[in-house]
């Protein structure tokens, strides 16, 4: 050790600890500042790719989501779709059950009611099938989470990988039933019921998505309230944080896993509900388009937080819309809107960094001790 | 002799189909091993394919006369800086700023695969030309046989022999890891990475330069199975989301191989081979496809459970994997 001329002792040029508790304000502040310059980087990305003025393309992004009240509607529908989702996966997140299934759970439920709707459309009113779509939905959304869930509880399976492939299940069961359905082989399954409407939401003040977004504003007060006020949604806290501590303190940690990734499930069919009845009335392997993968990104990027939530939905589908509108008015490729969301998300994700860790640089007496 | 022809036909169909699969199980193993869950993957492979299209595009479009050597070499270069770069992006977000890599994955998945489509249905508009990308030079020279051996061994020669050499080059380099990750020091220290990271660190090795070429190799690799789609499979040419689901059936056969790169060979050709067994099984109903298409699905789930019940140490996932290190935490 002594002879070690050569290596005086040097501290690292840079290192990181882990920050106490922020204040509120300030953390927000911090998070701002990334959502700002991610606006701009993604300003700049498409002003790189469409070299057009980005006044102009801003301009264009706002009337693609704000320009008509259809387009407000069309807005809100897909925020309040990519809400509802987001919630959805919330519970099992917050438990560190790594759900990446939203998208198949999702889509099940969905077939579930479409699968109602095909057999019993004409049979019953079409309230009561609304309703028993409803169940049926749940029950199928409940079945794909608990079915991951169930292993995971009783031999610790890998849940984010299981619930990967699910989806890919789920889709093949969808691409299944159409063959059936579709006699002529062309796999497109028309709208279901389009004479009667049975099982269609029922348009309200003469928006037919209105009880759509109602539906998931009530979704988020109920799983707001479970989450910070029940005792289920004190356990799933607990879990999340230390399985130990859950164990220590006499939560049935299995019983937790199983009956939280359940609800989960339950909540991405409820979507899947909304989305057959009360969107598409129809069904393809593809339906879900992707939105149970972005929900994972949303409720992790807003903390768990339902009400941030909200505000998160709106930024990514206004981003996505926006960018759908520069790309027609351009005559470009709709994808802009997938590549600024990534961009987006992957800002958002990193900010997490500055709230939660210090960076500490080497205080400059390198010179002195050197020589 | 016709069953005969038939079934070889399918097993060099199912060794094309397969071949993109395991070039994106190889890296995705490779990243595994370090700890990394890489779920960026998919977008990885699109965006390896799109800029070897744009390396291979630029140069055909500026040069008259397109020496096919060229094309292969510019489109290769391009391709493994476009799949390294995002891989560095996973690495950076993941392992310096200890961002969430379930989140980081998937978004960069939307990403690379938003990029791949604006990029592919985009790029020749700027430079003002209309129709759809398609690099013939380039393609067929991705496509040249070996010389010799493909047509004087006759059907043993159509079979085996007769593909581009990407091909020859996703075994070699699953075989290649095999060894490296468990014969090399290197591989050992990897692998100490992945399982336990915090005793790697206390043991002396630099855990975040481990995850970081661990992952930006896994993701060079991963992407040549975009470039092989593109460039061998399509003949040069771009169709929005042509790559399709792919990109997840390569995350399937890293758990149905146990981790393993020399059983993904196999894995991958039979996924490959599941994956267009439809179009081969003549009299099948429509249904019935899309039952075959959903079984590498159903049987990497069954793998999966199985392995996990039976706690056999050796088919176990690495047992940090996903998690990010922090030397400070307890």
């Amino acid at each position: 050790m002594q002879n070690n001329k050569h290596k005086t002792h040097k501290d690292p040029l840079v290192y990181i600890t882990k920050r106490g508790e922020m204040p509120k304000l300030k953390a927000m502040l911090i998070k701002a500042a990334v959502i700002l310059v991610g606006v701009l980087f993604c300003a700049l990305v498409t002003v790189l790719l469409t070299s057009e003025n980005p006044l102009k393309v801003f301009k264009a992004m706002f009337d693609g989501s704000f320009g008509t009240p259809r387009k407000i509607w069309n807005l809100l529908q897909a925020s309040a779709i990519l809400l509802g989702i987001s919630l959805a996966v919330t519970p099992a997140f917050k438990m560190r059950f790594w759900n990446t299934g939203a998208e198949g759970q999702v889509l099940v439920g969905m077939l579930a009611s479409i699968t109602c709707m095909f057999y019993i459309g004409d049979s019953v009113p079409s309230w009561l099938l609304i309703v028993i779509s409803f169940f049926a939905s749940v029950i199928a959304g409940s079945v794909w989470a608990g079915i991951p869930g169930f292993f995971k509880a009783i031999w610790n399976t890998n849940e984010t990988l299981f619930t990967l492939m699910m989806n890919y299940v789920a889709a093949q069961l969808v691409s299944l039933l159409i063959m059936f359905w579709v006699p002529s082989g062309s796999m497109v399954l028309g709208l279901v019921n389009s004479e009667g409407k049975n099982g269609w939401f029922p348009s309200i003040l003469g928006q037919k998505y209105l009880l759509n977004i109602l539906i998931v504003a009530l979704l988020t007060v109920v799983v707001h309230i479970y989450l910070k006020k029940s005792k289920q949604g004190y356990e799933i806290a607990v879990v999340g944080e230390s399985e130990n501590t859950a164990r220590y303190i006499g939560i049935n940690v299995k019983n937790v896993i199983i009956r939280t990734v359940i609800i989960s499930g339950a909540l991405c069919g409820v979507m899947g509900w909304i989305l057959a009845c009360g969107t598409d009335h129809s069904i393809t392997s593809n339906a879900v388009g992707g939105n149970g993968f972005t929900a994972i990104m949303v409720s992790w990027m807003s903390k768990f937080n339902p009400i941030t939530m909200i505000f998160s939905s709106i930024l990514v589908c206004f981003l996505q819309k926006g960018a759908g509108e520069i790309a027609s008015n351009l005559g470009l490729n709709s994808s802009v809107g997938e590549v600024l969301t990534g961009i987006m998300i992957l800002f958002i994700v990193s900010s997490e960094f500055f709230v939660n860790y210090q960076i500490h640089f080497r205080k400059n007496e390198r010179k002195e001790t050197a020589k | 002799m016709d069953f005969f022809a038939k079934i070889m036909a399918f097993i060099a169909a199912a060794i094309v189909q397969g071949t993109p699969l395991l070039f994106g199980a190889t890296g995705e193993i490779i990243t595994e091993k370090s700890g990394n869950l890489n779920l960026g993957i998919p977008g990885i492979m699109y965006i390896g394919g799109i800029s070897g299209i744009i390396g291979g595009y630029l140069y055909e479009h500026f040069s008259a006369e397109p020496i096919p050597l060229l094309c292969v070499l510019i489109s290769l270069l391009t391709s493994l800086v476009g799949s390294t770069f995002i891989a560095f992006i996973y690495s950076f977000l993941t392992i310096t700023l200890k961002a969430n890599q379930n989140v980081v994955g998937l978004a960069l998945t939307t990403l690379g695969v938003g990029l791949g489509n604006f990029y592919g249905g985009s790029l020749l508009k700027f430079f003002g030309e209309s129709g759809s990308i398609s690099l013939l030079t380039t393609g067929n020279a991705y496509k040249t046989k070996i010389p010799f051996i493909s047509d004087h061994l006759g059907i043993v020669g159509e079979t085996f022999f007769s593909f581009g050499f990407l091909v020859y080059v996703a075994i070699i380099i699953a075989i290649l890891s095999q060894w490296f990750i468990n014969k090399t020091r290197v591989g050992l220290n990897l692998r100490a990475v992945g399982e336990n990271p915090a005793t790697a660190d206390a043991a002396g090795i630099n855990v975040a330069l481990y995850k970081y070429v661990a992952t930006c190799v896994g993701g060079a690799i991963a992407g040549l199975g975009g470039l092989y789609f593109v460039m061998d499979y399509t003949t040069g040419a771009w169709t929005n989301n042509g790559f399709g689901d792919r990109g997840w059936l390569a995350i399937a056969i890293v758990i149905f191989a146990l981790w393993k790169p020399r059983s993904a060979i196999f894995s991958s050709y039979i996924f490959g081979g599941l994956y267009i067994a439809s179009v081969f099984i003549s009299g099948l109903s429509g249904s019935t496809k899309e039952l075959i298409k959903m079984l590498p699905y159903l049987v990497t789930i069954i793998v999966l459970v199985f392995t996990s019940s039976r706690k056999k140490r050796e088919h176990q996932p690495p047992a940090a994997l996903g998690q990010s290190y922090f030397r400070e935490e307890r």
